[in-house]
């Protein structure tokens, strides 16, 4: 009896220790020479599909460098923070602290970058957001470890702002997700356009996929016009309630990130003639986003999104800075200075970092058309504004 | 006038769709004694199998039909093989019980249909505004919504108030083991109620599907709201759960309609803004909890338990 | 008279043991993350502690704990946004708000039973989920970062992850040494009293509503207690500290280890958390024994193991893996009398 039950309590102990050393199991190689890269990103849920489509594009970007940087070989690690600011948090702790990566990546929402902010930059390590750009860390937050191969959120609803005054609306009306980038967006629509906001919404995220007393109030209010934000599944819901509730011929709809690639193949003919602003399209002629392009269609058999593009960027961007310091990783100040150049062929054409670590870069008009083979793509129609900077690198301290 | 018309109609569609949510709630909870977390993932597999068979088929109507009928099937499967053994249970057992089966079922329609999410769309006769009164547009499919959500609603209450199953439905809610004693077969009646529950609880997934994507999900928030209106109306109770549905889906819809131009009046734009979303987003909350404290045992409760 | 020596608590002892000289192995391997996990893990089980205090002897069923979590994180977040960064003001602050909502929620709740209970309790704290939304100031629902821990005068230095890690575990034992202090008083024996029979505890001459107020009460504060130390712990503070979810696991987590076992929540809340983070290591290695490649993908359906894990529990080990230890111990002394 006696020695069955000590059997047992050490299976028990062995358990539990086991699944401590499996915890720990990743970091005692540390010392093997690599590019190590943490990819926080969205794996679970709904907006899974974003967070896959940074990740293939990632791949592809790697695989068009050969998956080597200054010699080393590159090993990254993917962790989902299923679109809540807390786990995305904690994955963000663990690559830091237990898998020791030298760069950290991805981020789509603006609330999980704010939340995994600090422990990435108290650590001294390079935080390179591929999408959420909240106007805190383009502003009083900004560091010299964080830079962004995206946008800041501000700038997008600005040059759309640009083209409705271009369209002569006077009268306009908002809605967004009540999140970050949510809030970000509608101000900064605001900030650049010059007629009336009759009326604003702001709705609950990610809960809230009925819009329908929203679309009551725009349908009453009469606008001119109706902008709205909604990224991923989210705006294929709200096209299709648009659509539904009669307002398709009586208020125009313009967007920011709410048309892209993946939600064009179900919101389908609903988003045709529905325009949106971009710093990057498909379309744009340059070598290295023709190359981004075809292969990525090859592979994946899709068009890529922004997210894509902007994620596809970071592997050449990190890539050139590794060279540049021939593979030492610990010449940071050396990596850093690297970075500030942006000196890499960028998908969307060359663009220059703002002190706070934003691009500053063009962006576009585009539209939905149909392609050779009759699949939905879209399309740059005009350039809105060139070597746009966001207004908050003003507030950020850091010169350079 | 016509906005208040429109936005009540919204709160009136929004209501009856979690009625059919919480009246197979209500009724497995009421007859069973058992709570089920899972029932919100019936909601998502009857959207899943709408949007396959609606492809399928290439009919959305047929598609329904079809779906109706397979989440009525995966209902009493679930039933049989998994719940069927909580029965008499701890109500905790039932809620971690459950909750793994949410997990898993979550997981398996991400195994089978990917995690992107699926569409489902309408024929071009629903997909229009209907124009009800002068001035006063209304999207089709909604107004059907409302349609058909009143005929279940009158199904349900003639199969439970004038026929023999309701009957014994109705004697099971209030006292369970004596319609076991009455020599009844209740296992195959709990399986017949459960299996009802999951699909009405499919028919409001389905009919949502058009509105929404259908995606991994999109059961849970949505079951809290139907678990406040069975609280409200009283568990158990079908007219409790209809009145409570109706009162909900308007509080929401009117809160999130008129709450911000409310609070206009007695403070600033930008506090206005703010306050508003997260009052309105509380609303229902603060009616269920009022309710509890006056009645602790909902508006309409079923004696004799 | 139950022998000292059973299946149960020499586990217990063991994770415990394990609890202590973490730190140590951590520190020998270099890996601070296996610390910071276990960290967490503690503040976790202090408030399934303080919600088995309540559900598991008191049959109050909260499905609204992780508000206090919430109130208590958000008293040293919003102290510390305003400049207040002395634990000596802010985790008594956090104490007395969460105490003082419990006394509110307590209040109105404890005339309600069973699922009604479980309701309000739900309804509380989702409106203090959206007050927490509708905090501007204070992050909305993206949540505020904490740049300063509590600051204790150089009594304690919160920075030193080590000496957090213990002042956590200590935080624990003493939430557990109370619990049954509590649980073993005349306080703790009308609780459970009226837990089996409210109205007979009544007309002995109890006033069973303030007792179990007094005791909701207490696990309100517990639980606002490890809120302050997760805020501290993440730097980080947001709504979805308290969304119903995290109420969810909190129960998931007394019911799995063990309700009404002193220290089932600890192992409830062990079991869960180390599941979650190594499930999807354990699919990734055992896929790559079977097909000889990486597979990357399957790693990320981990869920739907856990799910029938859940569920099997329920099934076939009532009283969770604490009542699953006791039983394998009566079916061990069963057949060793047998062979004897």
């Amino acid at each position: 009896m006696r020695k069955i039950l000590s059997g047992l309590t050490l299976a028990g102990t062995a358990t539990i220790a086991g699944a401590i050393l499996a915890l720990s199991a990743g970091p005692a190689v540390t010392q093997s020479k690599s590019v190590k890269i943490g990819f926080v990103s969205t794996f679970s849920g709904p907006t899974a599909v974003i967070g896959n489509d940074m990740r293939n594009s990632f791949e592809l970007g790697l695989d068009h460098i050969g998956r080597k940087m200054g010699g080393l070989p590159v090993e990254v690690i993917y962790e989902d923070d299923g679109q809540k600011p807390e786990q995305g948090l904690q994955k963000t702790q663990k690559l830091i602290e237990s898998d020791k990566v030298d760069f950290v990546i991805g981020y789509i929402w603006s609330n999980v970058l704010l939340a995994s902010y600090k422990p990435v930059i108290d650590s001294q390590t390079f935080l390179i957001s591929t999408n959420a750009g909240p106007s805190q860390i383009a502003g009083e937050l900004c560091s010299p470890w964080f830079f962004s191969t995206s946008w800041q959120n501000d700038q997008t609803p600005q040059a759309m702002g640009h083209y409705l005054n271009q369209k002569g609306v006077k009268t306009l009306y908002l809605i967004g997700p009540n999140y970050a980038a949510g809030r970000d967006m509608l101000v900064g629509v605001q900030s650049t356009f010059k007629g009336k906001v009759i009326g604003q919404d702001l709705t609950k995220w990610p809960d809230q996929l009925d819009f329908s007393a929203e679309l009551s109030k725009v349908r009453a209010a009469k606008p001119d016009a109706l902008f709205v934000f909604y990224p991923g599944a989210s705006g294929v819901q709200f096209l299709t309630q648009y659509a539904q509730s009669g307002l398709k011929g009586q208020v125009p709809l313009y967007t920011a990130f709410t048309i892209d690639a993946i939600t064009l193949q179900l919101q389908k003919d609903l988003a045709l003639g529905v325009p949106g602003a971009q710093y990057w399209v498909n379309d744009l002629p340059n070598a290295a986003n023709k190359k981004y392009v075809a292969d990525f269609k090859a592979r994946h058999k899709n068009y890529p999104t922004f997210y894509g593009a902007q994620t596809y960027d970071a592997a050449a961007f990190i890539n050139s800075a590794v060279v540049a310091v021939k593979g030492d990783l610990t010449k940071k100040d050396a990596i850093r200075a690297e970075l500030r150049r942006a000196n890499y062929a960028s998908v969307r054409g060359p663009y220059k970092y703002g002190n706070n670590h934003f691009p500053i870069q063009n962006f576009y008009l585009q539209d939905v058309v149909k392609d050779a083979d009759g699949m939905l793509t879209l399309k740059t129609v005009a350039t809105i504004v060139k070597d746009s900077q966001d207004e908050h690198a003003k507030k950020c301290p850091m010169k350079w | 006038m016509l906005l208040f018309v429109e936005q009540c109609l919204n709160g009136l569609q929004l209501g009856l769709l979690l009625f059919l949510l919480a009246a197979g709630l209500t009724l497995v909870f009421g007859i069973m004694d058992l709570v089920n977390l899972a029932h919100g993932s019936l909601y998502m597999v009857g959207a899943y199998f709408a949007a396959t068979f609606a492809a399928l088929t290439g009919s959305f109507v047929l598609g329904a039909l079809l779906a109706l009928g397979a989440t009525l099937l995966v209902g009493m499967a679930v039933e049989v093989i998994a719940l069927r053994r909580l029965y008499g249970r701890d109500h905790l057992d039932h809620v971690l019980g459950t909750f793994g089966l949410i997990l898993f079922f979550n997981e398996l329609v991400r195994l089978i249909w990917g995690p992107a999410g699926l569409t489902l769309s309408l024929p071009p006769w629903l997909n229009t505004p209907l124009q009800l009164l002068p001035g006063l547009y209304y999207p089709t499919y909604r107004f059907a919504i409302i349609l058909v959500t009143f005929a279940v609603a009158a199904f349900l209450y003639v199969l439970v108030m004038r026929t023999r199953v309701g009957m014994l439905i109705r004697a099971g809610a209030s006292n369970r083991e004596m319609v076991g004693a009455l020599g009844i077969n209740i296992k195959l009646l709990f399986t017949l109620v459960f299996g009802l529950g999951a699909a009405l609880a499919g028919l409001a997934g389905l009919m949502q599907a058009p509105i929404l994507t259908v995606q991994i999900g999109m059961g849970e928030n949505i079951l809290i709201l139907a678990f406040v209106v069975i609280i409200i109306g009283g568990i158990g109770s079908i007219r409790g759960a209809f009145i409570a549905a109706i009162f909900v889906g308007l509080i929401d819809v009117v809160g999130r309609a008129f709450l911000v131009d409310l609070l206009l009046l007695v403070v600033s734009q930008q506090a206005a803004s703010t306050a508003g979303p997260a009052l309105s987003s509380m609303l229902i909350y603060i009616v269920m909890a009022v309710v509890l404290v006056l009645r602790p045992e909902g508006l309409f409760p079923v004696h004799g338990k | 008279m139950t022998p000292f020596l059973t299946i149960r608590n020499v586990v217990i002892a063991a994770l415990l043991a394990i609890l202590v000289v973490l730190p140590i192995y951590t520190a020998a391997i270099g890996n601070a993350f296996a610390l910071t996990l276990f960290t967490r893990i503690v503040i976790l089980a202090i408030a399934a502690t303080s919600l088995n205090l309540i559900m598991g002897y008191g049959g109050m069923v909260s499905f609204g704990h992780a508000a206090y979590i919430g109130v208590g994180g958000y008293a040293v977040g919003m102290l510390a946004r305003e400049g207040i960064t002395s634990g000596f003001v802010q985790w008594p602050t956090a104490l007395a708000a969460s105490a003082l909502f419990a006394l509110f929620v307590g209040a109105l709740s404890l005339r309600t039973r069973g699922v009604y209970f479980i309701m309000i309790t739900l309804a509380f704290a989702q409106m203090i989920y959206y007050v927490a939304v509708g905090l501007d100031r204070y992050g909305g629902d993206d949540g505020l970062t904490i740049y300063s821990r509590s600051q204790f005068a150089g009594l304690i230095d919160l920075n030193n992850r080590t000496l957090f890690y213990y002042l956590c575990v200590v935080l624990l034992f003493a939430t557990i040494y109370i619990t049954w202090r509590i649980v073993n008083s005349r306080f703790g024996l009308v609780i459970q009293g009226s837990r089996s029979n409210d109205r007979r505890m009544r007309a002995i001459g109890f006033p069973t509503f303030r007792y179990r107020l007094t005791c909701f009460v207490i696990a309100g504060m517990i639980c606002g207690l490890a809120g302050a130390l997760l805020a501290n712990h993440a730097s980080f503070i947001s709504p979805a500290m308290m969304h119903w979810t995290r109420s969810g696991d909190l129960i998931v987590m007394v019911v799995l280890g063990g309700m009404g076992s002193l220290f089932g929540p600890l192992i409830g809340a062990v079991a869960l958390l180390v599941l979650e983070e190594t499930l999807p290591q354990i699919i990734g290695a055992v896929g790559h024994l079977v097909t000889g490649k990486e597979v990357t993908a399957a790693r990320e359906y981990w869920q739907l193991i856990l799910g029938p894990m859940l569920l099997l529990v329920v099934l076939f080990a009532r009283g969770g893996i604490a009542g699953l230890l006791e039983s394998m111990n009566l079916w061990l002394n069963r057949s060793s009398r047998s062979t004897a």
